[in-house]
């Protein structure tokens, strides 16, 4: 519980407002344009706009990963599939299926129940934001003194992603009979 | 920053990634859609660690861990993609229903 109101906001409520804003305007233009690399580059504003509302959280090495991993490679990666794949470069009407409507219907209803839940749960709660609370000093305190072991089974994960990857983009390596 | 904020942006992010993963019929779309889906749940996480202060950083640290895990899954997804694309030189969804009942 705390005594702060939500009239006026304050300025780092407006900022993470507006990001948030650019980041389900975008976010919206991805699951709905027809270009489908127009869809991969909306991606890039959504997390661009992201990585910005971790900045106004105080969680800033989370922002610089964000802006590296995602925007520089995961982005790069869906592109390169769309080459790859030959996809239609422009306009192209048949990129959603037929159940548009029921897809439609099912994320209003998942909207309305998140929103509600969330709204009903935490509508007292307040985050004191401290600066310092999200550096890379203390994230890499923290995962290398408490988080070692999760941290080490993700880097195999990780090699054995890439082992399977490339297993299964090549032609030339055949099963054993 | 009051904590409804960053849960509201991240349930309707959630939401539009379900929209994508329903509506869509091109597979990397698709993707596109879950990539959007991890990253609602990210925000819910950042947002929820700074609001409690943990000491040990669970959800921040957790973030960078969803942050790797999303980007191996985007790997071996469009690996998978480009499999598919080679012996059926289609990656529609509903194109693809030989598992099907007819």
């Amino acid at each position: 519980m705390s005594g702060v109101g939500f009239w006026p906001p304050s300025v780092l409520e407006v900022v993470f407002l507006l990001l948030g804003l650019v980041a389900v305007g975008s976010a919206l233009l991805v699951v709905t344009t027809r270009q489908l690399v127009h869809a991969a580059l909306w991606l890039v504003v959504c997390f661009g706009a992201l990585a910005g509302c971790y900045l106004v959280l105080t969680a800033e090495f989370v922002a610089w990963v964000q802006v590296l991993i995602y925007v520089g490679a995961v982005v790069v990666l869906l592109l390169f599939g769309i080459m790859l794949t030959r996809a239609p470069i422009g306009r192209s009407d048949d990129l959603d299926s037929g159940n548009r409507v029921v897809a439609a219907v099912v994320a209003v209803a998942t909207a309305g129940v998140l929103v509600s839940v969330v709204v009903g749960g935490f509508q007292h709660a307040y985050a004191d934001l401290r600066p310092g609370a999200g550096s890379a000093e203390e994230l890499g305190a923290s995962i290398f003194r408490n988080w070692v072991l999760p941290f080490e089974a993700l880097s195999v994960l990780l090699l054995a992603a890439l082992i399977g990857a490339i297993v299964l983009s090549r032609t030339d390596i055949k099963g054993r009979r | 920053m009051h904590v409804v904020y960053p849960a509201v942006v991240a349930a309707l992010l959630f939401s539009i990634g379900v929209y994508g993963v329903l509506a869509r019929r091109n597979t990397i779309l698709v993707l596109m859609s879950v990539e959007l889906m991890l990253n609602a749940v990210n925000l819910n996480l950042v947002a929820f660690d700074v609001w409690l202060r943990d000491v040990l950083h669970s959800g921040q640290v957790l973030t960078l861990f969803v942050i790797v895990i999303a980007a191996a899954e985007v790997g071996i997804g469009l690996a998978i993609v480009l499999a598919v694309f080679r012996t059926r030189k289609a990656i529609e969804l509903d194109r693809l229903r030989e598992l099907g009942e007819p």
